[in-house]
């Protein structure tokens, strides 16, 4: 947890990747998912900040 | 190449060309032949795609050629993404996702492990498990649609020789309840073998010795089942899941095939139900912005995928 807090203040892509591929896979519950209207509506947002965010910090250093 | 091609290539070229070409740097002459490749990848793939992202903005209907195209914004992806509707279809496509790769993970697992044992008639078994995948899925739905029928069906004879029911009594395809079940039974039977190649080769990339030194250090088969298969196999298994997660995020010919998205709308999952509006409808602009999030939603996943199929390498 902590290299992954140091990684993300460094600009570390594994730790950037690690966050945006949460997002990502957040963003995809949110859309599929049965309980709450208002997590479908903000899911494509949230997918879309991920994605971007991924493509983003794939250009980051090791 | 060896000399004497690259000779012959040489004689071969017109003086014409030859002439051009012999004042061009190898940049150049790369570009050249990548050129073509780029300029089909623009015209089929990106420009599509930019004008999908244009069209999402708009209210145009692709029947009504010449009536006025207005730009209403994001109303388009404000309507879908409050859509109580395209919420469930969204489920149903959720409902298939989770269960048909449970189960393929969970059998073509198995299958792996058992076709892993060499055996008398391996490569034999593999073969015909291997069959289903190489069918076509309209193959495929046609003939399960047969076996479903509820009077002359061999799936609902056997369930009923099995709980004794009446093969009758029930329905696969026509039932509410059942057809969301019955389209995920034939994704499973169709698409487990890619899970069990795929774990196959995860297992088949363990080295014995890993195994032998646990031997000696009198690891139980449980402990070593624990241990050391399901670590190894697991970036092999995450790649199967994410490769079934985006293939069945956007199925459409199967499912068409054995229900069309019906009974009600209980099947009809995101890329029949887009389909239906942008070609039923007719509702282009609404369309292609339920297409943006369908492909944002799949290219992100794809992220995912290319992260573990980097990982998987790296090992």
């Amino acid at each position: 947890m902590t290299g992954f807090i140091k990684g993300i203040i460094g600009f570390r892509r594994g730790a950037w990747e690690m966050l945006a591929t949460i997002i990502i896979a957040l963003g995809v519950f949110m859309l599929m998912q049965p309980f709450a209207m208002w997590a479908y509506t903000y899911s494509f947002i949230t997918t879309l900040v991920g994605t971007v965010m991924f493509i983003v910090v794939s250009h980051f250093r090791e | 190449m060896s000399n004497g091609t690259a000779d012959r290539v040489a004689k071969a070229t017109p003086p014409r060309v030859a002439r051009k070409i012999r004042g061009l740097s190898d940049r150049a002459i790369a570009w050249i032949f990548v050129a073509p490749t780029i300029f089909l990848l623009l015209a089929i793939n990106i420009f599509p795609l930019i004008w999908t992202i244009k069209l999402s903005f708009t209210n145009y209907k692709a029947n009504r050629i010449g009536r006025e195209v207005k730009d209403i914004g994001l109303r388009n992806y404000e309507r879908i993404l409050t859509d109580g509707d395209i919420w469930l279809n969204m489920q149903a496509t959720a409902h298939f996702l989770f269960w048909t790769i449970f189960f393929q993970v969970l059998i073509g697992f198995a299958l792996a492990w058992l076709i892993h044992r060499n055996f008398k008639g391996n490569a034999f078994w593999t073969t015909v498990i291997v069959l289903p995948m190489m069918l076509s899925p309209a193959v495929v739905g046609n003939f399960w649609k047969f076996l479903y029928q509820p009077q002359i069906g061999l799936f609902n004879y056997i369930v009923g020789f099995f709980t004794g029911r009446d093969p009758s009594s029930f329905e696969m395809l026509g039932s509410v309840d059942l057809a969301p079940w019955s389209i995920v039974i034939v994704d499973t039977w169709m698409w487990t073998p890619f899970v069990m190649l795929i774990c196959l080769a995860g297992l088949r990339s363990i080295p014995d010795y890993i195994y032998e030194a646990a031997a000696i250090d009198r690891a139980s088969s449980l402990r070593q089942f624990f241990t050391i298969t399901i670590p190894m196999v697991l970036p092999f298994l995450m790649l199967a899941v994410l490769f079934r997660g985006i293939e069945n995020f956007k199925m459409f010919d199967l499912v068409v095939q054995l229900t069309g998205g019906g009974p009600g709308s209980v099947t009809e999952l995101t890329s029949i139900n887009l389909k239906r509006e942008a070609f039923e409808k007719w509702r282009t602009g609404y369309a292609s912005a339920y297409a943006i999030i369908l492909f944002v939603t799949v290219f992100g996943l794809a992220s995912i995928y290319v992260k573990a199929l980097n990982k998987v390498k790296e090992r």
